[in-house]
């Protein structure tokens, strides 16, 4: 469903990677794997039209996503660096604002729940600030539960969570794959998934 | 779960810019005192002659709320861009001139509504007799919007850059000359010209901009 | 025609400008030469203003060629964010100090001419104070540019001042103008700078012209030679 082939990407004069190709197709995970600096964080922002690759092409369903637009962005969901929470914004108001900056309205409820599912049961109505490093991640995570995307791309999201939030989450990317969802997800940590996973590794 | 839709965006994108903008009061308020401040000190810097502060008045009045606007203009994309809120912003499956035109409204709505509420006491403050007042008040309804506008893009093109506001300040105030000339000089029709001139192209050039800043 | 697209990158234009900058600068040196001495020597002096007016003819080719290098320097940044065209972009950066320095020397030379003639250094008239305009939107973009630490977001983050600013240029004249005609009293009224023209002063104003421009092109694509080394030069490392 996503493919893409021979990406190059440069970032001032240095070429950071080139000529990666690969598939992904409903049910699938990729780990994506390589030294600081690899690109890996690059090549996921080309994954979601932040930044145009030098060369190749990125194609979903068969149709290069820039021509595709919002219809390709409607399925993706995009976690990056950083968690992406308002400070001054509760966990609770922040999910539902994000929800709403999709054009999609989450009732109190509904957001509530997902929040809970990820261990914030007692923390959501407390501004972002208030809440640890972790806490934001899950926060953040959230966003994931309440979105129907596809295709989830993931940068770093398991970094400053503790082993029963990590597991959790493996828990979620199992029951997205096995609805027919994709998933790529960038991490130094290892990754336990009871399917199979394909690596995609940048070499510095 | 609902269908994608642009009303609810833009709703949401409104309560957000107005939550946090009142959750942290004290960016807005610097900014409205900032106004107050700069005007005052004019009559300080010379002899104030209640003649000349009359002849001065419109165009202190809107020298300082434009180095207000542009001192404001940071807050419009700062804040997202670092805690990587806009990033989203650029992911999401709506227009990205739709979200942009929305944060000019609402930066309008925050500062520029108070600084023409504001003004009438400054032009008090330099004598300006009552419909001289008035024309300056009804060329800053006009006009401030303009001056968002231009900022939005300046605040976009210079995000995460290094130079602080002076940057921002070399690459509006040129720009802001136009309505600047008109505002001061009283001429509504020409700022509503131009107000409709920089509503197509601003919130555009803005988002570009803001395309160019976050790759 | 296939050919020319190789000059899109930078590391095939940088022979092609090198050798052709010396092509460009002789004749601008000689055209300049002869621009002097047409403009100094040979124009006949004026009835109403003396010698002093031949300050206009470095002052009225450097304010033609401040506006036309703006507009040129947008068209080129233009094109290289649309087209993704390195090359483009970096002529237009190229073009943006000259054309900075061409405003400026106008802006001097205005002054020159304008304190025998109205007995002030400076006045707020729309031509005068839109030359200064026009150079603070020069700064601007320079200004840009250096600020921002990846090359190609500086490129790119021009191209949008720069056309922001090329569209905003008709109205910031107009409003000068009609500022101007606001506060008439305040001002100078201007007596026509060229009264009668004797051909040669037009003669020396189109040497001066083309003097101006041979110089641009070879400076401007001496200061490319140095980008592209500058830029590419992991590149041309490699």
């Amino acid at each position: 469903m996503l493919e893409t082939s021979h990406l190059q990407c440069v970032r001032g004069n240095r070429t950071i990677f080139r000529d990666v190709s690969f598939a992904v197709r409903p049910g699938d995970c990729f780990r994506l794997t390589g030294p600081n600096g690899s690109g890996k964080t690059s090549l996921l922002r080309m994954l979601c039209g932040l930044l145009t690759p030098a060369c190749g092409s990125i194609q979903w369903r068969g149709t290069a996503i820039q021509r595709l637009g919002e219809e390709y962005l409607s399925e993706i969901s995009y976690l990056g660096h950083r968690p992406g929470i308002k400070d001054e914004l509760t966990a609770l108001e922040n999910l539902r604002v994000s929800c709403g900056l999709s054009g999609i309205e989450l009732s109190h409820r509904a957001a509530a729940s997902a929040l809970e599912r990820l261990g914030l049961s007692g923390r959501m109505n407390l501004p972002a600030r208030f809440l640890s490093e972790g806490e934001r991640r899950r926060a953040a995570i959230a966003r994931l539960v309440v979105g129907r995307s596809t295709l989830w791309l993931l940068d770093e999201v398991m970094t400053s969570l503790d082993r029963e939030a990590v597991d959790s989450i493996q828990l979620m990317i199992e029951d997205h794959l096995s609805d027919g969802g994709m998933a790529i997800v960038a991490t130094h940590q290892d990754l336990k998934l009871s399917g199979s996973f394909q690596r995609i590794e940048l070499a510095a | 779960m609902s269908k994608p839709s642009h009303m609810v965006m833009l709703r949401w994108l409104l309560w957000r810019e107005f939550t946090l903008a009142w959750r942290r009061k004290s960016d807005v308020m610097a900014m409205l005192a900032f106004f107050v401040i700069v005007a005052s000190v004019f009559p300080l810097g010379m002899d104030p002659d209640s003649r000349l502060l009359r002849t001065i008045a419109p165009g202190v009045v809107w020298v300082s709320a434009l180095l207000a606007s542009i001192l404001g203009v940071g807050r419009l994309f700062g804040s997202d861009y670092t805690d990587g809120t806009l990033e989203q912003m650029l992911v999401t499956p709506q227009p990205l001139l739709l979200i942009v035109s929305g944060k000019i409204l609402a930066q309008w709505l925050m500062t520029g509504i108070p600084l023409v509420v504001i003004s009438p006491l400054l032009a008090m403050q330099f004598g300006l007799p009552a419909g001289g007042t008035r024309m300056l008040v009804v060329s800053l309804i006009a006009g401030i919007p303009i001056l968002n506008l231009i900022g939005a893009i300046g605040a976009s093109l210079t995000l995460g850059v290094r130079g602080g506001g002076a940057i921002v300040a070399l690459i509006v105030l040129p720009l802001c000359v136009p309505v600047l000339v008109f505002g001061a000089g009283g001429n509504a029709s020409l700022i509503g010209a131009v107000l409709a001139l920089t509503l197509v192209f601003a919130p555009w050039a803005a988002a570009s901009a803001l395309r160019i800043a976050v790759e | 025609m296939g050919n020319w697209y190789k000059y899109a990158s930078p590391i095939n234009l940088y022979p092609l400008a090198s050798r052709m900058i010396p092509w460009f600068a002789i004749p601008a040196a000689i055209l300049l030469a002869a621009g002097v001495y047409v403009g100094l020597f040979v124009a006949p002096t004026d009835f109403q203003q003396g010698d002093v007016y031949r300050v206009l003819f470095i002052h009225v080719p450097a304010a033609w060629m401040g506006m036309m290098l703006y507009v040129l320097m947008a068209i080129y940044a233009a094109i290289g964010w649309a087209w993704n065209a390195r090359a483009s972009s970096m002529m237009a950066s190229s073009l943006s100090i000259t054309g900075a320095l061409f405003t400026f020397l106008s802006l001097i030379t205005g002054a020159l001419w304008g304190k025998p003639t109205w007995g002030t250094w400076w006045v707020w008239d729309a031509r005068t104070t839109s030359t200064l305009i026009l150079l603070f939107l020069y700064i601007g973009f320079i200004s840009l540019q250096s600020a921002i630490d990846d090359p190609r977001r500086a490129d790119r983050a021009g191209a949008v001042l720069a056309l922001v600013g090329v569209i905003n240029v008709p109205i910031i004249y107009f409003s000068v103008q009609w500022w101007n005609t606001l506060h008439q009293g305040a001002t100078i009224r201007i007596a026509s700078a060229t009264t009668t023209m004797a051909p040669t002063m037009l003669v020396a104003w189109m040497i001066m012209l083309a003097a101006c421009w041979l110089y641009s092109v070879a400076v401007v694509l001496s200061r490319l030679c140095c980008i592209i080394a500058d830029r590419e030069s992991l590149e041309v490392a490699r």
